[in-house]
């Protein structure tokens, strides 16, 4: 028997993922240096119980991100995208973390058509999640790290 | 008179034995759906019949030929077609009421089992109010009535329930469950003397656990307690006699025994069908109508308001004449087999768990199973891939896995239709399953 047909599977689970999957960079909620800069978000998803808690801090002029942890459970897509989304979001200015999930939402709904390479090439690591675009029952998993964090800069700018 | 469809089904005759493999080719033939391939060409391996069945040609002829010739309202009207689509109604629920054990008169026909266990609540909830007379008495609720269920319980036999008691101020309380995700007969306790509903399922639909019933349905007549059965599970797999498991209501799908999604069935015992006020009230259900108040019609009209799922009702019927001419009997040693070779297999896999009873006693071909290490999720992906159809998530039972001590879980169940070979391919795949993700790829 072939492993997988067509290597579908690979395409999927590029070994970029299951690496994150296990690592999971960020993962373990750190106290904030400044709880007035910090927005904290909890996002589930329905329909399979899947869980993410992630927090952010702001810089003191609040342009960047200073820090973001998190904690959850998760398949590995939930998982992995959320230790992608730490890599890059860590240390990035506000406005391009935002245009980074904006566009990585677009990616996800493209059912597997993607974004062309040089948009992909802008999401860095995240673009190994394209393979997830093809199985709509997948992308909220490799969104939901992404909600919170959307969800945490709005309750930081609002100083909830 | 046309002949009533739903006695037409040319099912192999089981004789109460398990499946010849030429037997099981013959059903198999008249499932079309499961000639189809997916993902790039993989034979289909359904293993989500606990989610929902597969439709032999049968249950789909008999509802296109409804449409195609007998079409009409239900229960209204005096022409010719109307008095075909009544009786055609009507005779699909004396077959359903005679596969269960009970008089047709108390089969109400719902949308679908959680439809059925809301109409039992709220007609509760509406005799709490004061609704229904004096007949209503017995099922009012008063400060200090309890209401039981299990930790098994699919939220669709448990939700209602919490909502019952939040309407009414009844305590909900229930019984537990053993590590292997039977109900725990320890805590029949539970059950005392301010009791006034006890709800719980037959057959798990996550661990495939057939549950007690004669000493829950004993401890609660002890108390004078209604029993509420939810048969999803068991009345598709099982033979099932609703009268000698001496339950007050019981409610089924359709959908999850070969019929069609959009009927289900509430069994009620006559004189509690008769006791209880309406839920939904307008058309069809009604005597006299007058400016101020409304006179009811008797069950099970009184609970079928409006334009009711005739074609459905009539896919259904198919499907009982189908299940019944297989002997359910037969389709339970069939399945049990199959129920066995998948714990068998499971048990030979590395690291794979299975959430609920190890061996084959007392339970379905439905068997919920973790990956350690591996997310369900992933599990039913890589299973998908090879064709392999699923359920992963909490199969709408949040507490029972939390009870096991899972967020979720994946679970495979089979039916009528299932083959050994279609064990066999799932047990290879989820063999391979961990080392994919686990443990580097191969």
């Amino acid at each position: 028997m072939s492993s997988t047909s067509s290597g579908a599977m690979e395409q999927l689970y590029q070994q970029l993922i299951l690496d994150h999957a296990r690592e999971r960079h960020g993962y373990g909620l750190r106290d904030a240096a400044d709880p007035s800069r910090v927005g904290e978000s909890f996002q589930v998803n329905p329909t399979c119980g899947d869980e993410v808690r992630l927090r952010v801090e702001l810089s003191p002029d609040s342009g960047a991100v200073s820090d973001l942890s998190w904690e959850g459970i998760g398949c590995s897509i939930s998982q992995a995208s959320t230790s992608v989304l730490s890599d890059l979001v860590i240390g990035a200015q506000v406005s391009d973390v935002v245009a980074t999930s904006d566009r990585f939402s677009e990616l996800m709904q493209s059912r597997g058509a993607g974004l062309g390479e040089e948009a992909e090439d802008a999401l860095g690591d995240a673009a190994a999640f394209a393979g997830v675009s093809k199985y709509p029952a997948r992308v909220k998993c490799a969104l939901l790290g992404w909600m919170a964090l959307r969800d945490a800069l709005i309750k930081v700018s609002k100083g909830e | 008179m046309a002949p009533v469809t739903g006695t037409t089904a040319t099912a192999v005759d089981t004789g109460g034995h398990t499946l010849t493999a030429a037997e099981l080719a013959a059903v198999r033939a008249d499932f079309p759906l499961l000639e189809r391939t997916v993902r790039d060409g993989r034979p289909l391996v359904y293993l989500d019949t606990a989610a929902t069945s597969q439709k032999p040609q049968c249950v789909l002829d008999a509802e296109q030929d409804f449409y195609e010739r007998r079409n009409a309202a239900v229960h209204r009207g005096a022409h010719a077609l109307a008095e075909e689509a009544t009786e055609a109604y009507e005779a699909a629920r004396a077959a359903v009421a005679d596969l269960v054990g009970v008089d047709a008169g108390e089969i109400v026909w719902t949308k679908n089992a959680t439809e059925g266990i809301n109409l039992v609540a709220y007609a509760i909830s509406n005799a709490t109010l004061g609704r229904g007379g004096a007949a209503a008495e017995r099922l009012r609720l008063r400060a200090g009535d309890e209401i039981v269920v299990t930790e098994a319980e699919h939220h669709a036999n448990l939700v209602p329930w919490q909502e019952l008691c939040a309407r009414t101020g009844a305590t909900l309380r229930w019984l537990g469950l053993t590590d292997d995700g039977r109900i725990d007969l320890d805590t029949l306790p539970v059950i005392n003397e301010r009791t006034r509903v006890v709800a719980f399922t037959h057959a798990s639909n996550v661990t495939g656990a057939i549950s007690p019933v004669g000493p829950i349905v004993a401890a609660a007549r002890a108390v004078g307690a209604l029993v509420v059965l939810d048969a999803c599970q068991s009345v598709p797999h099982l033979p099932v006699d609703l009268r000698a498991l001496d339950v007050d209501f019981a409610a089924f799908s359709g959908h999850k025994m070969l019929g069609p999604t959009g009927v289900g069935t509430l069994y009620g015992r006559r004189e509690l069908l008769e006791a209880m006020p309406p839920v939904l009230t307008g058309g069809s259900m009604v005597e006299v109508v007058t400016m101020a108040e409304t006179t009811y019609m008797p069950p099970p009209q009184r609970f079928e308001a409006g334009t009711q799922m005739v074609a459905q009702t009539i896919g259904l019927h198919a499907a009982v004449g189908y299940l019944a001419e297989l002997g359910l009997d037969g389709v339970a040693a069939h399945e049990a087999e199959l129920g066995e070779r998948m714990l068998a297999g499971i048990a030979e896999i590395p690291d794979v768990r299975v959430l609920g009873p190890a061996d084959g006693a007392d339970r379905l071909a439905t068997v919920a199973f973790a990956v350690e290490g591996v997310h369900p999720h992933d599990v039913g992906q890589f299973l998908d891939d090879a064709g392999i159809a699923v359920r992963v998530g909490h199969h709408c039972a949040q507490p029972l896995h939390r009870r096991l001590g899972v967020a979720s879980s994946a679970r495979a169940s089979a039916g009528i239709y299932t083959t050994p070979d279609d064990v066999d391919a799932f047990l290879a795949t989820l063999a391979r399953v961990r080392p994919f993700f686990v443990e580097g790829r191969a």
